[in-house]
């Protein structure tokens, strides 16, 4: 069963002629060394219609940059279509422009040329290419600046090359990735009000804005449409409209109950995992396989997690936990989705819940916590499972690590199977599960250790 | 002070390219050899006038000038060469494994190797006139420069972020703008510093070449190289001195007129996204940019030439459509297949008649070859570990000490840059009065070129030692063995292996000259693979040339991926700190 939320009917079927950007049945996968491929967007249809900011919300890695890269026409779907104005992308002369995270200004040209390349571009006269560059740096608060190298700017200012940059082309659509994740607090905050200000104000010419983010706050400050997508693969999970009205306040209940929800659908345990697609060749879905995706999460953060909760009588909203952690939900959701694959906690309606286990483990002291964390690793995540069962069955009880990641490269990609292969071995060492020699690349026993521990508990 | 790596990155470029397609280079280079040698046979009874050097002192001008001529012209068609080769490597995903290994082989092979053949070729192309002479020559010092320069410009082109590119396509750059703004600047950094060791090979090449003796024929162009080496042979040291001097006096101008302002200007195509506080300064580029005409006028006249250029190229297709960056290579057509089909079989049969030609390499001279190789290789790595042994010592100690390494580093990069080919015969001489053999007189000749290369990347390597690391060592009071083996050992490491590979490349290319020399009229030799090399071109013997070469290339080759690679890599990864 394909997963399709909530969505406005009269969003969903705009009138074909005024859509700017439609994409049908996108979706993406890479190659594999072992001829599997990794589906990384599940076939999907998204439209991008004038007059509305659309913010893209999911967490690391569920396929955000990589649909606004194919919305572009950057990169090329592995099947489906994308269209411009009715036409296939690639033929179309699209006007587009995108803000990206790391601003990728040239660090040899100075702001005003900058500014003025794409125009440059599109062949535009010299005289009239610096008159329509310095306006937009002046629109953007550089005026003065116009001289200065990148380098001599602050992080704020050259995100301001980039909108500058962005919007001297006068693009129909204007996509952001991560716009203002590069930026501290307050300059993110600074610019994103003028960016909206810009916009209310219909100052650009622009016609949509397509916002890639993974701060929810974000999202709902700026967006009047948000599609929220899920991981492994990419899909839509939600897609809504926000009708809250320009200057939002954080603090109003309708805000923080937007919040909330995403909050709810972000952490939602997966439901039953979507039939396959009827592809051709060896498109296989992670949710069918036999490694569980492990959260990058450090022992020490589950543990400090479960005894905060203890603390709040064992149960607590999410949001309010991420709020007084002053984390990001991308830092809360690795260490929450661990807990949850140990069996120390349940989320239940975007609360987090200890369970008995959860509550023993909190309450133990350190070597207890650790023969806790040990069995409960043990029974529930495959991987720890089958390199103690290889350590054990080997008569030098040593397994290269090259083995198990052959076997996880199956399933994902190289530079995630060296993820979870890292993750598998803090848990492994923090349990005494095994321990790693990481000079030989190597999984040995922790033979000596538990001789030390025995001995220490025989001596007591 | 920051040291980009130029040398040692283009020789241990990460490659996927599977073994088959190392065969079928080597194939490809064996059949360019019998194709050249066996034309060049047939032109090569034409006669030759052979221009008599003087020894005089007051011919030095015109030679240098001469000389210099040569280089120029030999440098700018290796830039030309790299950036084209670079840029189709680049961007072909199908032929990229190709002309990887295409360079890596070349970049094993001895200069002098390539003598007899390009000699053959270009005599044959302009028969019965100097100026085939001179145009073999040219490009005999290209093939001492040009190989880490594209390598150069292939890394560079490869390492462009992601999100630079993404923008460049989404603003649909032109190809030609997409050069200018983004390619080049991106890659200046790498070429102005391969450039330097680019020129410093021109030279050693250019010394040795412009004098030689082929079979029973001599060639000589007029030069600071066959000035040299006539005094040399003559047994003339007042000249010999004034060669030399007039070799350093250049040098000396390059780097101060030439590179440093080059380096100083091209700081402003760092990528480093804040201002570094040291810099390399020069006056003269200060000079140039307070000059009016100077800044202004070339933007004009560029500005002139693109304008039109870019009105015209904004209307086509490329530009207004963004092109996808994951774009599927398109489906080659069944004649280009055929035609790759019929060139590889003509490659073959051309690669088995350059080995039948190997028949004629008789059993003992096998084993003189394969004595030579290891005698060379124990000789090679000598080289490099006596350099080591002293330059560590005295690097860090120069390193440590930032006034004085603000002194003499200039000076090791100078010396990196004087040929050692113009200093071998001042120390044949010496070892001809000495009475001393050349079998550890190679290795001092091998020392001459090679060691400054190390010296100059130690003394960058301490430098780069974080100043709160030393503080934390002297803070714990740690022993002298301590300091050096957990603090100053794995800091210069990375940049010790640096110095190491490129000298190590210099080491096998000195080795054909080292090993082998014509010294007042005498003829000085100890067994090695480059007095083979040496002895074949004298002797017009090209099945000892081939088989020399290949076993030559092949070592560089293995040595190259056994050893070097792996230890850069550790280098890259383990041992890197960061600032
Ligand atoms: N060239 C590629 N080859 C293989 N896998 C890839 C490639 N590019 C991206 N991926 C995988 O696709 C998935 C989605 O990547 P993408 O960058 O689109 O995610 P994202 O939502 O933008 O994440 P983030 O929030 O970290 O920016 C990731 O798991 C990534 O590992
Ligand atoms: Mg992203």
């Amino acid at each position: 069963m394909q997963e399709t939320a909530a969505t406005n009917p009269a969003l969903e079927a705009p009138p074909a002629t005024d859509v700017i950007i439609r994409a049908e049945g996108i979706e993406k996968y890479y190659a594999q060394p072992s001829q599997n491929r990794i589906q990384v967007i599940a076939p999907t249809d998204l439209s991008i219609v004038p007059g509305e900011i659309l913010a893209l919300l999911g967490p690391s890695g569920s396929g955000k940059s990589t649909m606004l890269r194919m919305l572009t026409g950057l990169s090329t779907p592995s099947a489906g279509q994308v269209f411009w104005h009715g036409t296939p992308i690639h033929e179309a002369e699209i006007n587009v422009s995108i803000v990206f995270q790391s601003f990728a200004l040239f660090p040899w040209l100075t702001v005003l040329e900058n500014v003025e390349a794409p125009l440059q571009a599109r062949g535009v006269a010299p005289a009239e290419r610096r008159e329509r560059s310095m306006r937009m740096i002046d629109m953007v608060g550089l005026d003065g600046f116009e001289a200065a190298y990148p380098k001599e700017l602050s992080g704020g200012m050259r995100q301001r090359v980039g909108f500058a940059r962005a919007l001297v082309v006068e693009p129909e659509v204007l996509f952001m990735d991560e716009p203002f994740s590069a930026l501290d607090v307050l300059t993110a905050d600074n610019l994103r009000s003028e960016l909206l200000e810009l916009w209310t104000k219909k100052t650009m010419p622009t016609k949509a804005v397509f916002l890639v983010t993974h701060n929810i706050e974000e999202a709902v400050l700026l967006a009047d449409r948000i599609i929220v997508l899920g991981r492994n693969p990419g899909r839509i999970r939600t897609d809504f409209p926000v009708h809250l009205p320009h200057p939002r306040d954080r603090k109003a209940e309708a805000f923080t109950q937007l919040v909330d929800y995403i909050y709810k659908v972000l952490t939602r345990p997966d439901v039953a995992p979507a039939a396959a697609p009827g592809q051709p060749g060896a498109v296989r879905d992670q949710r069918q396989m036999g490694y569980q995706m492990l959260p990058h999460a450090r022992p020490g953060g589950i543990a400090g997690l479960l005894e905060l909760l203890l603390d709040r009588g064992g149960r607590d909203d999410m949001y309010r936990l991420a709020d007084d952690l002053a984390f990001e939900i991308d830092d809360l959701l690795p260490i929450v989705d661990a807990a949850q694959l140990l069996g120390f906690l349940k989320v239940e309606e975007g609360d987090a819940v200890i369970t008995p286990s959860g509550e023993e483990f909190a309450n133990s002291e350190i070597l207890r916590q650790k023969e806790l964390f040990r069995n409960a690793a043990l029974e529930n995540v495959l991987l720890l499972r089958q390199i103690r069962r290889a350590l054990d069955a080997k008569s030098d009880h040593t397994v290269r690590e090259d083995f198990f990641l052959d076997l996880l490269d199956e399933q994902f990609s190289e530079e995630e199977g060296q993820r979870q292969m890292d993750t598998a071995v803090t848990w492994g060492r923090y349990g005494e599960i095994f321990d790693f020699d990481a000079a030989r690349r190597r999984f040995v026993l922790p033979d000596a250790l538990d001789e030390e521990i025995a001995a220490g508990e025989d001596a007591s | 002070m920051n040291l980009p790596h130029p040398l040692a990155r283009s020789l241990v470029t990460v490659r996927k390219g599977p073994f088959f397609i190392d065969l079928g280079v080597a194939a490809c280079a064996l059949a360019a050899f019998f194709a050249v040698v066996s034309t060049g046979v047939y032109w090569f009874q034409k006669p030759m006038p052979v221009v008599p050097i003087s020894s005089s002192v007051s011919v030095l001008p015109l030679y240098a000038f001469y000389s210099i001529v040569r280089m120029i012209i030999a440098y700018f068609l290796s830039l030309a060469f790299a950036v084209t080769y670079g840029y189709i490597a680049a961007y072909n995903a199908r032929v990229e494994p190709w002309m990887i290994a295409v360079l890596d082989i070349l970049q094993s092979i001895p200069v002098l190797s390539f003598l007899p053949p390009v000699v053959l070729a270009m005599v044959a192309l302009v028969p019965g006139h100097q100026l085939g002479i001179e145009m073999a020559v040219i490009f005999l010092i290209f093939t001492g420069q040009s190989w880490n320069l594209a390598f150069s410009f292939y890394t560079s082109l490869k390492t462009i972020p992601r999100e630079m590119l993404e923008a460049s396509r989404i603003y649909r750059y032109s190809a030609w703008q997409r050069f200018w703004q983004l390619e080049m600047p991106f890659s200046a950094i790498g070429l102005v510093w391969n450039s330097i060791v680019s020129v410093a090979g021109g030279w050693f090449a250019l010394i040795f070449c412009e004098t030689f003796t082929m079979g029973a024929r001599n060639f000589q162009l007029p030069g600071l190289g066959s000035y040299i080496q006539t005094a040399t042979n003559g047994g003339d040291v007042h000249a010999l001195l004034a060669g030399i001097g007039a070799v350093i006096v250049i040098v000396v101008a390059t780097d101060q007129q030439v590179w440093r302002p080059l380096i100083a200007w091209s700081d402003k195509f760092k990528f480093e996204q804040v201002e570094s506080a040291d810099e390399v300064k020069s006056p003269i580029l200060e000079l140039i940019r307070h000059s009016k005409i100077c800044q202004t006028l070339p933007g004009k006249i560029w500005s002139r030439i693109e304008e039109p250029l870019y009105e015209r190229l904004a209307q086509t297709r490329e530009c207004r459509v963004v092109k996808p960056l994951d774009a599927q290579a398109g489906k080659t057509s069944p004649v280009l297949y055929a035609l790759a089909a019929a060139g590889a079989l003509a490659v073959c049969w051309a690669a088995a008649q350059a080995i039948l030609m190997l028949k004629s390499v008789t059993l003992a001279d096998l084993r003189l070859l394969l004595e030579g190789a290891a005698a060379t290789f124990l000789r090679v790595n000598a080289a490099l570990l006596i350099s080591a042994a002293w330059t560590i010592p005295v690097g860090v100690a120069i390193g440590l000490n930032l006034r004085l390494a603000r002194v003499v580093q200039p000076v090791a990069q100078i010396m990196a840059s004087v040929p050692a080919t113009a200093f071998f015969p001042v120390l044949l001489i010496g070892l001809v009065k000495l009475g001393g053999g050349l079998g550890i007189g190679s290795i001092a000749l091998m020392l001459l070129g090679t060691q400054w290369y190390v010296l100059f990347n130690v003394i960058a390597g301490a430098i780069a030692i974080p100043s709160d690391l030393r503080e934390v060592a002297s803070l714990y009071h740690f022993t002298r063995w301590q300091r050096w083996t957990k603090l100053i050992l794995p800091g210069i490491f990375p940049y010790l292996i640096t110095g190491m590979v490129t000298a190590s490349g210099g080491a096998w290319n000195a080795s054909v000259m080292a090993e082998y020399s014509h010294v007042q009229g005498a003829t000085l030799q100890t067994i090695g693979l480059g007095a083979q090399i040496d002895a074949a071109t004298d002797s017009g013997s090209f099945s000892m040339l081939l088989m020399a070469t290949m076993m030559i290339s092949l070592m560089v080759v293995t040595m190259n991926r056994l050893v070097w690679r792996r230890l850069y890599r550790l280098a890259e990864t383990r041992f890197k700190l960061e600032s």
